[in-house]
């Protein structure tokens, strides 16, 4: 170990050098999914290697979400490393809170990074966190349920397809949905979900002069068909499921399609949670012929927050838990089916990991997701299933909120768009646009 | 009976309790209406400037203002009431002699003792669940249509849920008060051939009636505050944004801190609207 | 005997007041039950009751996981911390109150319990920032001394009340008897209020441990108590009824017990003077 700390102190530079020299002990604020607690159980590799020790903050979405934003904010500094994503990273960085991560070292091979991840993880060309898994969203189907439908799923459908299927795989006495899609409140689960939708359909959340977009035909065929397709094929009580609802109920045999993020491809084909594990294929999110599929583009990424005093360490601890080295060493531990996907272009190319069902699916979903151009009409804005401002958050939850009220029949489309339209342009008028 | 320098003493003693609690007052307070007079955005640079009662006229405008009042009214008030008259009537059944007492009392005050998240998430996930909930096993098991309770009937099951956490507070205060009751008095009544409905009003409902005071006013402190109860379970969704809630979305998700500080004195002004409604009955009610 | 009862009645009461109690304790109970499931149990439809493989996998998994014992440690300290120095402070200031009331003693002690009114949401920021100057962040002693002003205002509503129930009469013989102010409160008054003491303290300990606001956004690896271990169990992804019940089971089970065995202290603590 010793010598791999000296060679380690040999190719870096300054902090790094003084960091590997003495232990530090780093603080984590990381999301409770299942890739991060692994990640947390093989954390003794880490310390074997560097001598640093790691302090876990692990915490669920929300939770974690509004603990460090308030830290972040108000330079706090109860952390070493915070997992963040796509969204709050160039609005960090734009605002000098984090630390540039432009010197990590040869060894990291940073050109690796897939170049959809390192973009959204850039602020003015400049990484400022390391993607721990990349994500994009697809259709994951039950092949038997749809050969018993008569019928065969093409690599990239059309809505109209998924409506019709989702139709005919419904079997409500037997607890068998056609359709499972994200119904529960919140800019990153509901809306992150009809976001990505609404650009396939042609919609937009601004057009070019920040005007909110929710009276628009496309928003409103947006919202109707989900609706339409929920009520005729979708679970009980929707309005509350979020990705983990969901991925419970497909690992129930309950769904017979789910649109969802690319990781949780590794769950439902996981023999050990999964009830129909062998009966699971991937296609593309679907279209309407636009232009613009409805998928996304996401990664759970570590940042260090400006001003850590232990700058050196935590780098070192991002170099570990993003390197080549780490996907090895989930590999080799538990297999490839589970080492954290999206973040790397070697990955794809290993001959190890082609095997895996979902490999390229997931790939070609990642590369078809384009942040910088999002939409069919042009926008003034970045990000996919996100609007890359900080008011974001605060009015998608809101107009999540709306979305779900709809999908609960607590109101019609049309009064949900509305309220949408009206709160969103008082939240860009409080926000100075 | 007290001296002169006894006055002195006892204001020396109350100090430390009183200046502490008047800091911990203030100093938040002070800084709650600085802030609400300020464009304050932590994400866009932090303080930009003073900005007059903008803050206070869009939180008032906005359309989630009054919903949130009335949701916030009904919780507190459907919560006192279901535990009022429960608690009176459990306490009334606890009172009666019977094999166990003890045993049962113990289960009656059980959920006082879970943390609310834990409340919370265990109603949300294991009862209320429309697929995996207890709830829909036995709907379907008798043939019925299983509930999606925190959608369908959201603001009822949030009120379900604090008052299963409170039910036991109430219960305990009233059997206490029950237990006092002069026995005599109570026999006597029966004697006389008074019905048992004449008995409860004319005796026991008047002999509670300080302990009810108590259990409204103390609980109503603790439910004008209520947030994990949402935030674990609707997150604000379908009616049950309270005011509590609606002030966490512009502070922390919509990262608003002017906007959520003058939510912060509207919402110090309904406690104290509430506070003063309930000071005249309390306080009447406790000088007795 | 005050009032006879015939047999019947009492069975009839026994057998309502147990299935009502019993009806109330259910979710606990479920909880605890499912906690020794596998989570393909913990789901299944129909439920099982009993009659299920037992298994301590869950608990395995929640331990090895996270750190429990460091949890527990912390709410045991915050708690207890807060709880004993609310009532320092406290007793003197209830004293005072109960023994030498003045016209605005109602008054002060109502505007303590307003205090108690204010949203914690809405001053987030300003305790941040002042406990990021006074490096309070993250440590037992800051949330130990906000719990403590948190739960001021019912400690001295309650000791109150308490000291209330002391006969005058008592104090008077002792100052007749040349009792100093000092000797009247270390072995009059004292003595009579440690019924009345204990219960405030196990009242207020409960409080305290269930408080999961600041307990949550003030602290980050070190000083968390059990209501940040089990934000990270809220929510998990795939399966998790069975992990999420060992969990909460490990959350509330210490401060159940605890309610259990001092019972009847308690029972007297949540009186608050509403009995004459």
């Amino acid at each position: 170990m010793f010598l791999r700390n000296a060679l380690r102190a040999a190719t870096a530079l300054t902090l790094v050098t003084a960091a590997a020299a003495q232990a530090d002990t780093i603080t984590i604020a990381t999301v409770n999914n299942g890739d991060m607690i692994r990640m947390q159980g093989l954390t003794d590799n880490f310390t074997e290697a560097t001598g640093h020790e790691v302090e876990w903050v692990t915490l669920e979405e929300n939770v974690l979400r509004q603990r460090v934003t308030t830290d972040i904010t108000t330079k706090g500094g109860q952390f070493d490393i915070m997992t963040i994503g796509m969204y709050e990273t160039p609005i960090w960085a734009k605002n000098g809170w984090l630390v540039a991560l432009d010197d990590l070292g040869e060894d990291y091979d940073v050109d690796d990074l897939l170049p959809a991840m390192r973009n959204g993880l850039s602020y003015d060309g400049t990484l400022y966190a390391a993607p721990f898994y990349g994500e994009s969203s697809m259709i994951m189907y039950r092949t038997d349920l749809m050969e018993a439908a008569g019928l065969e799923m093409p690599e990239a459908p059309t809505w109209e397809f998924i409506r019709d299927a989702a139709v005919a795989m419904t079997d409500k006495d037997n607890e068998i949905y056609g359709i499972c899609l994200r119904g529960k409140a919140g800019w990153g689960e509901n809306m992150a979900f009809l976001t990505a939708m609404s650009n396939s359909f042609g919609a937009r959340w601004f057009d070019e002069n920040w005007q909110a977009q929710f009276d628009s035909d496309a928003w409103n065929e947006t919202l109707t068909f989900y609706l339409d397709m929920m009520d005729k094929a979708g679970p009980p009580g929707a309005s509350n499921n979020g990705f983990n609802e969901n991925l419970s109920l497909f690992q129930q045999g309950k769904c017979g399609m789910w649109i969802d993020a690319t990781v949780a491809a590794s769950f439902v084909t996981n023999p050990d949670d999964s009830t129909v594990a062998d009966k699971v294929g991937f296609a593309l999110a679907p279209d309407t012929g636009k232009g613009k599929r409805g998928n996304w583009l996401w990664a759970w990424a570590l940042a260090i927050p400006a001003g850590t005093d232990n700058e050196g360490a935590a780098k070192e601890f991002i170099e570990w838990a993003t390197s080549k080295a780490y996907i090895e060493l989930v590999a080799s531990e538990e297999g490839w089916a589970y080492v954290p996907p999206g973040a790397r272009v070697s990955l794809y190319e290993n001959p190890n990991y082609k095997d895996i069902p979902f490999a390229e699916m997931t790939l070609k979903s990642i590369q078809s997701a384009d942040p910088i151009e999002p939409t069919v009409d042009p926008v003034p804005y970045q990000g996919v299933q996100f609007v890359a401002i900080p008011e974001f958050a605060g009015f998608a939850t809101e107009v999540g909120q709306e979305f779900s009220a709809a999908l609960a029949g607590q109101q019609s489309a049309d009064e949900a768009l509305e309220k949408a339209q009206a709160l969103t342009t008082d939240a860009m008028e409080a926000a100075g646009y | 009976m007290a001296t002169k320098a006894s006055r002195s003493a006892a204001r020396l003693m109350m100090a430390p309790a009183v200046v502490l609690l008047l800091g911990w007052m203030l100093v938040p307070l002070t800084m709650t209406i600085y802030f609400s007079f300020k464009k304050y955005l932590p994400l866009r640079g932090g303080d930009l400037g003073w900005v007059g009662f903008d803050n206070y006229a869009r939180f008032l405008s906005s359309s989630s203002f009054w919903p949130s009042v009335q949701a916030t009214l009904l919780i507190v008030g459907g919560v006192l009431a279901i535990t009022v008259v429960f608690g009176v009537l459990l306490a009334m059944l606890l009172d009666q002699p019977m094999w166990g007492q003890g045993v049962v009392r113990i289960l009656v005050i059980a959920p006082f003792f879970v943390m609310p998240t834990v409340s919370a998430l265990v109603w949300k996930n294991m009862f209320m669940d429309p697929v995996n909930g207890l709830f829909a096993h036995l709907w379907k098991a008798v043939g019925a249509e299983p509930i999606a309770w925190l959608t369908e009937a959201s603001l009822p099951s949030i009120i379900m849920i604090v008052s299963w956490q409170w039910l036991p507070f109430a219960t305990l205060i009233l059997l206490t008060a029950i237990q006092s009751l002069d026995s005599e008095q109570l026999e006597a009544a029966e004697m006389d051939g008074a019905p048992p409905l004449k008995r409860f009003g004319y005796i026991i409902l008047p002999h509670l009636g300080r302990a009810i005071t108590v259990v409204v006013l103390i609980q109503t402190i603790f439910l004008l505050s209520i947030f994990a109860e949402i935030f674990v379970t609707t997150q604000g969704s379908f009616g049950t944004k309270t005011l509590t809630y609606l002030i966490f979305q512009r502070v922390l998700e919509s990262q608003n801190v002017g906007l959520g500080s003058a939510g912060g004195v509207y919402a110090i002004i309904l406690a104290n609207i509430v506070a003063i409604f309930l000071m005249r009955i309390v306080g009447k009610n406790l000088d007795a | 005997m005050a009032r006879s009862v015939t047999t019947r009645r009492k069975t009839i009461n026994t057998a309502l007041a147990w299935a009502i109690g019993l009806l109330i304790f259910f979710p606990i109970l479920w909880t605890i039950l499912t906690s020794f499931k596998t989570e393909g149990q913990a789901i299944s439809d129909p439920p099982v009751f009993l009659f299920f493989d037992w298994t301590l996998e869950n608990y395995a998994i929640v331990q090895e996981r996270s750190n429990y014992a460091r949890f527990l440690w912390n709410s045991i300290i915050i708690a207890g911390g807060s709880t004993l120095l609310g009532v320092i402070i406290a007793v003197p200031a209830a004293w005072s109150m109960a023994f030498v009331p003045s016209k605005r003693t109602k008054d002060i002690l109502l505007w303590m319990l307003s205090t108690k009114m204010l949203p914690a949401v809405g001053v987030l920021y300003p305790i941040y920032l002042i406990f990021i100057r006074m490096g309070l962040l993250d440590t037992r002693v800051g949330l130990v001394i906000v719990l403590m002003l948190i739960n001021l205002p019912i400690i001295v509503w309650m000791l109150y009340t308490y000291f209330r129930e002391i006969p005058g009469e008592i104090l008077e013989a002792a100052r007749m008897d040349g009792a100093t102010l000092k000797e009247e409160i270390l072995y009059v008054l004292t003595p009579m209020a440690v019924p009345g003491i204990a219960s405030t303290l196990l009242l207020n300990f409960i409080l305290a441990w269930n408080e999961a606001f600041w307990t949550l956004n003030l602290t980050a690896a070190k000083a968390g108590p059990l209501t940040a271990f089990i934000a990270s169990y809220s929510s998990p992804e795939g399966l998790f009824y069975a992990k999420l019940s060992a969990a909460s089971t490990m959350a509330i089970a210490p401060i159940l017990i605890l309610g259990w065995f001092s019972q009847k202290q308690l029972v007297r603590g949540l009186t608050f003077g509403a009995v004459k």
